[in-house]
């Protein structure tokens, strides 16, 4: 019989998570840019960890030693701070600029959204020609990118932009009732759920947390950050599609993904990664054990961190476990405050109560 | 008009569908109290502000005749949708005034149900669609609003009929441009009030009736019963018009930012027209004159044939990307619209009215 007054110590996830999860899903990040979140990172784990550095890459990697025992298992955890965004590509005069896509975004999701330019986050909009000037014809396809600008007006900001500078949607984030709504919460959950983490570090693990950079334009940063960590195994903390809406004619929908409220996603098969199976049934047995809601996300395509750092050096044992969340990669993303609560949990507890010779050959 | 931006930010930032504009009234009231001497809401709901001009011919013995009389009508009522069905969670809905589905999907709205819920529209994920729309726009009516409660919440706080209104941020963009998702046309119900603040320092003959009316964006009922009920010597309809950006760019459509649109067309009395422009020069007020070749999609339209018909005119204040969220106008027009309006009432007399005439009139 376990004992699962454990789950009494699982950090919980208050007004004070909360509001830095709001932050770091405000700042912008696109991938290959991601200082401002490197830059709230940094103010948050630097009094938590034994060491915080910032490699090559721009990962950042916190470290915190256990206290139990001499032969610490040796834990990595790693989520993205990048998010899908856009760069500007050309200047065509009076505060008009042609963009590409960061990532991967569907261009259906970019017209009539209201943008931040650059570090000093000038405002833009992406308009749309009006639908006065439209046809019906014209209106079953899409608008494409190529037509599409960045608008920031005519003024002596425009002087300030130039091609290369990252753009990410201007949308605020929100708390509404069981529901998280932000632009960047694929990955923002996965960082702040790597603080609360870090925060509350099971004293039986050496724990590496890495913040890294370039997840979405083909886990970039995470492999370099595995090969100099050299963690016994690592888990990817990430965001996954909650595609759980109804279809057009009626049918069941058996595609899904993940489905909202049904807790964290563990994953079993991605496009990347096969996750170590040992792994899988250790965390799916620990949310068994003590009660915590989880679900099994559906195999298929997509991937995580997990992707690159499974394949660094000799192998990296790995799994990924993911807070569902809807839309991702459009201006707003939607998660559920217990899903991200019971990931939190999860992880926390399954390394807390991590039974020995979890990797033993079996 | 030092306040011009935090005014009309706050204008930008309420809700006020067409046949439900009371939100956005009370602002209106608030700014137009101070600069008139009467108020009263019509039995349609528009706001009627009165400010009279010099004399009292009923104490005043010299002035025999009644003061002359001006209509401004600006139309405060905004473009959005509405609940048609809640279906386990999720709101379908429709519109209200010409919406492009195109810039619809991640769109942060409100829902103005038993209490306002934020929300976002939502296009589902393609397996879900048939595959003729595969990578192309999803129609209106197979887009959904997502408000992130359980279905059982939803089903009790929202109901069909409830409105559902843009709610994204109003932003100051580069070059004195503002955007915002009721540019079309609170930035007119600005310029009024612009007008009504230069008047308040003036010395006038006509009794002004500023109008905020209803309905213009799906029946123009504001603009037939408001100048019905107060039957002026003459009415102007304040609106917003097509403006040079990106994807607009044929020769008759104005640029933003060079000046008050003078109307010219069927909807518009030539005499006022002329008059409009002839102050305008005289004030060196910057002005482009357009052609509205029949209907002029104004609030002119219903006015010009009401009771046995009333001279007409019509100014207009370039936008961007009319009906979107991220409509932009300059805050420089808008200043230029309210100047040329009060320049024009100043100059308006009991002679003006009695010699508005046809051209091939005696």
């Amino acid at each position: 019989m376990t004992d699962t007054s454990l789950l009494k110590h699982a950090p919980q996830i208050g007004a004070e998570a909360i509001a830095l999860l709001e932050q770091l899903s405000n700042a912008s990040g696109v991938s290959g840019d991601e200082g401002a979140v490197r830059a709230l990172v940094l103010e948050q784990v630097r009094p938590l960890a034994d060491s915080a550095r910032v490699d090559a890459l721009g990962n950042v990697i916190a470290f915190k030693a256990g206290t139990q025992g001499d032969a610490r298992p040796k834990v990595m955890l790693a989520a993205h701070m990048d998010e899908v965004g856009l760069m500007i590509s050309a200047d065509d005069g009076d505060g008009l600029f042609q963009f590409q896509v960061v990532g991967g975004i569907d261009a259906r999701q970019l017209a009539g959204k209201a943008v931040l330019v650059g570090k000093a986050r000038i405002p833009g909009v992406i308009g749309a020609r009006a639908i006065h000037l439209t046809s019906p014809e014209e209106r079953r396809n899409t608008i494409p990118l190529s037509t599409l600008r960045i608008d920031v007006g005519p003024g002596e900001a425009a002087s300030r932009v130039e091609p290369g500078d990252r753009a990410a949607f201007a949308t605020r984030f929100r708390h509404s009732g069981p529901s998280l709504m932000g632009k960047a919460l694929d990955n923002r959950l996965g960082v702040a759920t790597l603080i609360e983490l870090l925060r509350a570090a099971p004293e039986n693990i050496d724990l590496t947390c890495v913040f890294t950079t370039q997840e979405e334009i083909g886990l970039r940063g995470a492999g370099a950050a595995a090969y100099s960590v050299q963690p016994d195994f690592a888990i990817a903390v990430d965001s996954t599609p909650a595609n759980d809406l109804p279809a057009w004619d009626g049918t069941e929908n058996a595609r899904y993904n993940t489905r909202l409220g049904y807790g964290p996603a563990i994953y079993s098969y991605d496009r990347g990664t096969i996750s170590d199976p040992r792994l899988v049934r250790w965390l799916a047995r620990t949310g068994e054990e003590y009660g915590i809601p989880f679900q099994m996300r559906q195999p298929g395509g997509g991937g995580t961190d997990a992707g690159a750092i499974h394949q660094q050096r000799a192998g990296v044992p790995s799994v990924s476990v993911s807070v569902p969340g809807r839309y991702p990669h459009t201006a707003i993303l939607l998660a559920r405050l217990e899903d991200w609560q019971n990931t939190v949990r999860l992880l926390w507890v399954a390394l807390r109560a991590m039974p020995e010779g979890l990797l033993a050959e079996e | 008009m030092g306040d011009l931006v935090p005014y009309l930010k706050e204008l930008l930032s309420l809700p006020g569908l067409s046949g439900h504009e009371a939100p956005v009234m009370d602002v209106v009231r608030r700014a137009w109290a101070p600069l008139s001497d009467e108020q009263r809401v019509s039995r349609m709901g528009s706001l009627e502000a009165l400010r009279k001009g010099r004399g009292d011919p009923e104490q005043d013995a010299g002035a025999s005749r009644p003061r002359p009389s001006i209509l401004l009508a600006a139309h405060m009522d905004a473009i959005g949708m509405m609940v048609t069905a809640v279906v386990d969670g999720w709101l379908s809905f429709t519109q209200i005034g010409g919406v492009d589905p195109r810039v619809l999907p991640g769109q942060p709205v409100l829902v103005h149900g038993r209490e306002p819920l934020p929300g976002i529209v939502v296009q589902g994920p393609d397996f879900l669609a048939p595959e003729d729309v595969h990578g192309r726009p999803h129609p209106l009516e197979r887009l959904w609003v997502d408000v992130g409660r359980t279905a059982e919440e939803t089903a009790r706080l929202v109901r069909p009929g409830d409105l559902i209104s843009y709610d994204t941020q109003p932003a100051e963009l580069s070059g004195e441009l503002i955007s915002g998702h009721t540019l079309d046309n609170r930035a007119s119900v600005a310029a009024v009030t612009h007008c009504l603040e230069i008047l308040s320092r003036r010395i006038h003959d006509a009794d002004v009736w500023a109008v905020a009316t209803v309905q213009e964006e799906v029946s123009f009922g504001g603009g037939y019963t408001s100048a019905f009920g107060i039957r002026p010597d003459l009415a102007i309809a304040i609106d917003v018009c097509q403006a040079q950006g990106p994807g607009t760019s044929e020769a008759h459509i104005p640029h933003l930012g060079r000046g008050a649109v003078v109307g010219k067309g069927p909807n518009i009395h030539p005499y006022i027209q002329r008059a409009l422009v002839r102050v305008a020069e005289e004030m060196e007020i910057p002005f482009l004159s357009r052609g509205m070749a029949a209907h002029s999609g104004t609030d002119a339209y219903p006015m010009q044939v009401t009771a046995g018909g009333i001279p007409t005119g019509v100014i207009s204040i370039p936008l961007r990307y009319m009906h979107t969220p991220v409509e932009v106008v300059s805050l420089k027009d808008i200043r230029r619209v309210g100047r040329l309006l009060a320049e024009f009432i100043t100059r308006l007399d009991r002679a003006f009215v009695d010699n508005i005439t046809w051209d091939d009139e005696p």
